[in-house]
Formats: C-alpha cells, structure tokens, sequence
C-alpha cells in the first residue's frame, strides 16, 4: 500500500501546498515519486525520528501537514513522546505513515515487527487511528482525511496488489466494512490481516460455516456504535490481527462487548509471547504465533463443537 | 504595559512572588534566565501580538522554568494579573510548565530535549513561507544530555537554519548535581561549533550584550548563544545551590529574597 499512499500524496501535493513529507532515511524506491515531484517539500531527516516528530509539529503549528514515514516500529515507537507532546497534545495535523505493521518485515527480525503500534496508538484521546485492508481503502483514506483535524497515526502495508473481495475500498473516518446480520460467529480483522482473514472465511464457507465479516480500517475515535450494532446479533466474535492480543483490535471489541453489556463471547487471535527467535514471511510468522488460518478454522469448529455438545 | 515593562528586575519580583504564593520551587532556574526573558521580551522578539501568524517564535524548552515566561507575558499586557495569580492553583492554565492553551505560549513543553525539534520545524516552516520572523529556543545545559538535541542541531546546522536562534542556559547545574559531576558538557561552545553552528559564549545577565546578541542580524547557518548564568542569581542564598532547584521558600527566607533582588526600592 505504501507506493500508493505515496503517489496518492504526491498528487493531493500539486494542490495543496501545505502538504509535506518528512522521512527518518527510509522510503528508497517508495518515495521518489513525492520527492522527485515536490522536492521543496520533502525532507529525509535522517535516522532521527525524535527530531522527526518535533519538526512535524514545529511545521504543523506554521499550518502545514506533514507527513512523517518510517517503518512502524520506529515511526510509532522512537518518536512516540515527541508525538504525544507535540502534535497529538497541540492537536496539529500531522500523520505518521507507519509501514508495515505486524510481520510485514518478518524476516528483519522482531525489531522490526510491529505489534503494540495500534495499541499504543489507539489510546491517546484526539488521535486518529487508520489501518487499510487493501491499496484502494488506503489510497481513500489518504485522499478523504488530508485535512482532517488534529493528528492521524496510519498503519500502512507493503502489499500493493490485493485487494477486497468482500468491500469495496472506499474509506471516510469512522469507517467499518460488514457484511452479515447475525448468527453464532462473526469475524473481525484490522489492517491487511483483514484482507487475508476473507480467505480464511471462504474457507470456513466452502465446508458451510457462514461467519459474519467486518474489516475495521478506523481504530480511533472508537467505531463503538457501528460495532456495537454488529456484535450484537452474533454469539461469538473471533478477532484476528497481526499485532499483540492486548491492545489492538481485540481489547477494543472487548470492550464495546462488556461496555454495552452485549452476550457475544470473544475469543482474540493476536501475538501472546515475545517475537524473539525464529523469523521468517507473514505466513510463517502468523503459523508460529498461532495466528493461521488452520488455527482459526480449528478454533471456530470448536466453538461450534461445544454449542451443540 | 508594553516592552518597557519588561525589566529582569521586576521578573524575579514576579518569580519570588507567586513561587511564595503558590509555594513552589524551581525558582533558581527561573532566576537564572531572568535577563535572558527580559531581553527577549523587551525587545529582542518581535512580536506585536501572539495571534499575529508572522511573529516571532519562543520557545522555553526549559520549561521548569516558565513562570520567568510568565512574568513576561503579564508585563507585556498578554496575561492579566488574575491569570498571573492563579499559578499552580486548581483549573488554572498556569502550570510549571508552559502550555499552548495560554495565550502568549508558543509550544507547550516540559519534556527536556523537545524544544528545539519544534525550533527547527518552525524554522523550516518559516523558511518555506519566506519569512523574515525568527525562532529562539532557550534550553538549559543539562537539556544537552539528550540526544535529541543532538538530532535536531545536525539537522538545523545542515540546512543551514539562519533564522534559528537557541540560547543556551549554562548554569553549571542540573537537578541532582552539577553538569561537569553528572555529565561534563565542556567544552560546550566547542561542541556546537563542531555541530556546524556560530557559536558564542555571552554573559547571560548582562541586558546589553544579550540584546546584541539576541538582535544580530542573522548569518549563513543557525547560532548558539552560550549565556553563562548563575542558578539564582540575583537572591545570593540560592545561588549555585542544588536545593534551590527544588525547595519552597520559608517566610524568612522570602523577605531575604525580595531584599536581595532591591523589590522594595525602584
């Protein structure tokens, strides 16, 4: 998604003005397009993602938006204090393009995997928090929240060609896709876990489990309604995504769960031990932190199991 | 009240007050940059009034010492006597620390070493509206242990940030000991210049040589105002003292204080 989310910036930059993007020395072969385009614009700041947020703000308070790139480990992370000082408590506009959250960079190590972002994203009041299924919602989610209010923290994928079976890439602040009404399990994904979390769906389709489906791109401000009105015709919800099980998409649907009082039990697929040792591709990752989709069938037949025991 | 009003002296009137008032420390840090804060606002900053988009910017990043700011923002009319008086109280805006809600503040700060990230990105923000209006940072020495001061000097120097001004306060001391005890600095003129700046030691309470310096037309890349200070200077007791980072002052010790600073003559 990141080369479009770029090419897709760089075009809203021919027309506004205010529009800037700051990089911590990453980006090569992704960024071009933006810095050959705009190269008054565009600054490589260096491995120096402090300073990164603070200059965001710093341009912020002059009323521009910038932009600030890195790998999510490091765009969340490094500069996390600089951001809560600096743009989310001054309310400015500026956007952290987190790339590749979860196992995205699998193979590079845990340092590179990024499985707190959304949590520690999602819970500071005023920010919001965009994860795209696919290069359409993300392309979208650019375009319709450039100007939005105050600050915007997005995790972005590297996959650029698969897209949505089920929903049809669109995006506006607040957005959940669903698709289902009610019955004994529904699904829910965030990010491009979401995308390949239809797959999964399929699959439990072909052998006649029909689950409900809801992709959930917007973290932040809370789509508490919106969820709230989907779990509530289900008896389980199963959460899946590429992050730790605390915090992410799985503590939020817990939560609209037991603040709504709704029946629906849940169960959360997300990392549970330390990402040390054995690295490898996003399918592996997820395989060796339980996170497959064998895993989930498994487990949905056995939630269905138990009912009728 | 206008840029006359802003004298040091009347500051540390106004530090030692409402640090009695609202029985607070700091106050040697505060002390510290009180003529720093009186040139600035005297005349050093050009600001008409702080809606104006084109001011100049400020920014404390040595935020523990913000009511000195504060005593500025209320002689230059910016803050009423009633806002001045409701520091550190229930619901007021006036915390330790300066935040962007108040009128008059820039950016909000507190955290050592975010100052001058924000310095830079208003520089370049200034820069790229073709602005002739300035940034000063003021951080303190021991604000120079982090890091990323570091980041954002090499960037500014590298970009060649003319309109980027920070004024180091050298004072010698940090919150649980002295800077050459905790982490030596020195030569710290020398470490700025090596960090690509114009770089100057300037006696730190001398009013006519920081208004100089702080109203030198500006030079091909950003300058670093090395101003040595005294913690607490003008109140002898608290001068270069640890303590008085930190301790309220006692009845007594205020009337000594008030004496020291001469708040009782004009």
């Amino acid at each position: 998604m990141r080369k479009a989310v770029i090419s897709t910036l760089a075009e809203l930059a021919d027309s506004h003005p205010e529009i800037y993007l700051l990089t911590g020395d990453l980006g090569y072969t992704v960024l071009e397009p933006f810095a050959d385009r705009h190269p008054d614009r565009f600054i490589n700041v260096g491995v120096a993602e402090q300073n990164m947020l603070g200059i965001a703000a710093g341009l912020a308070e002059a009323g521009f938006v910038p932009y600030v790139y890195s790998i999510a480990t490091f765009a969340a992370l490094r500069g996390y204090e600089f951001f809560r000082n600096g743009a989310i408590l001054h309310n400015f506009r500026v956007r952290i393009l987190g790339v590749g959250g979860g196992f995205d960079y699998g193979t590079a190590g845990p340092t590179h995997q990024a499985l707190e972002d959304l949590g520690v994203m999602r819970i500071q009041p005023g920010l919001s928090v965009i994860a795209p299924n696919d290069v359409r919602q993300a392309r979208a989610a650019i375009k319709n929240t450039w100007d939005a209010d105050g600050p915007i923290y997005f995790r972005i994928g590297k996959d650029e060609k698969n897209t949505s079976a089920k929903f049809d890439g669109g995006f506006e602040m607040g957005r959940v896709d669903t698709s289902g009404s009610g019955g004994d399990i529904c699904l829910l994904s965030t990010g491009s876990a979401a995308l390949d979390l239809e797959k999964t769906a399929a699959s439990l389709e072909e052998k006649g489990i029909s689950c409900g489906f809801a992709s959930v791109p917007t973290l932040a401000p809370a789509p508490t309604e919106k969820l709230a009105d989907f779990l509530k015709g289900y008896a389980h919800a199963v959460t899946v995504e590429d992050h730790f099980a605390v915090g992410g998409l799985g503590s939020l649907v817990a939560e609209v769960i037991a603040e709504n009082g709704l029946s629906c039990r849940l169960t959360r697929f997300g990392v549970t031990t330390s990402p040390r040792g054995p690295i490898g591709g996003v399918s592996y990752l997820r395989e060796r932190h339980g996170l497959s989709a064998d895993d989930i069938i498994r487990k949905i037949e056995s939630i269905l199991a138990d009912k009728t025991s | 009240m206008n840029s006359a009003a802003v004298t040091s002296k009347t500051i540390r009137k106004i530090i030692l007050e409402q640090s009695k008032r609202a029985h607070v420390g700091h106050i040697g840090s505060g002390l510290a940059i009180a003529d720093i804060i009186a040139a600035l606002f005297s005349g050093g900053l050009d600001i008409r009034n702080p809606e104006d988009p084109d001011r100049d910017r400020f920014i404390l990043s040595k935020g523990h010492a913000a009511l000195a700011l504060y005593a500025a923002l209320l002689l230059r009319g910016w803050l009423t006597q009633e806002d001045l008086d409701s520091f550190c109280t229930d619901g007021s805006l006036l915390g330790v620390h300066p935040e962007k809600e108040l009128r008059g503040i820039d950016f909000g700060t507190g955290s050592l070493g975010t100052g001058l990230s924000f310095g830079v990105g208003a520089a370049v923000a200034a820069r790229a509206q073709k602005s002739e209006r300035k940034i000063v940072v003021l951080i303190s020495d021991a604000e120079c242990n982090e890091g990323s001061v570091w980041e954002a000097a090499m960037f500014a120097a590298h970009h060649k940030l003319s309109n980027l001004t920070v004024i180091i306060d050298a004072d010698g001391q940090q919150a649980f000991g002295y800077t050459k005890d905790v982490l030596d600095l020195s030569p710290l003129k020398d470490r700025w210049s090596a960090f690509g700046w114009e770089a100057a030691d300037i006696d730190g309470h001398d009013p006519e040589v920081l208004r100089k310096a702080i109203t030198a037309p500006p030079g091909a890349g950003p300058r670093a105002l090395i101003a040595n200070t005294v913690f607490g200077k003008g109140v002898p007791f608290m001068e270069n003292k640890i303590k008085w980072h930190y301790w309220p002052m006692s009845d007594d010790e205020y009337a000594i204080a008030m004496d020291a600073i001469g708040a009782h003559r004009a």
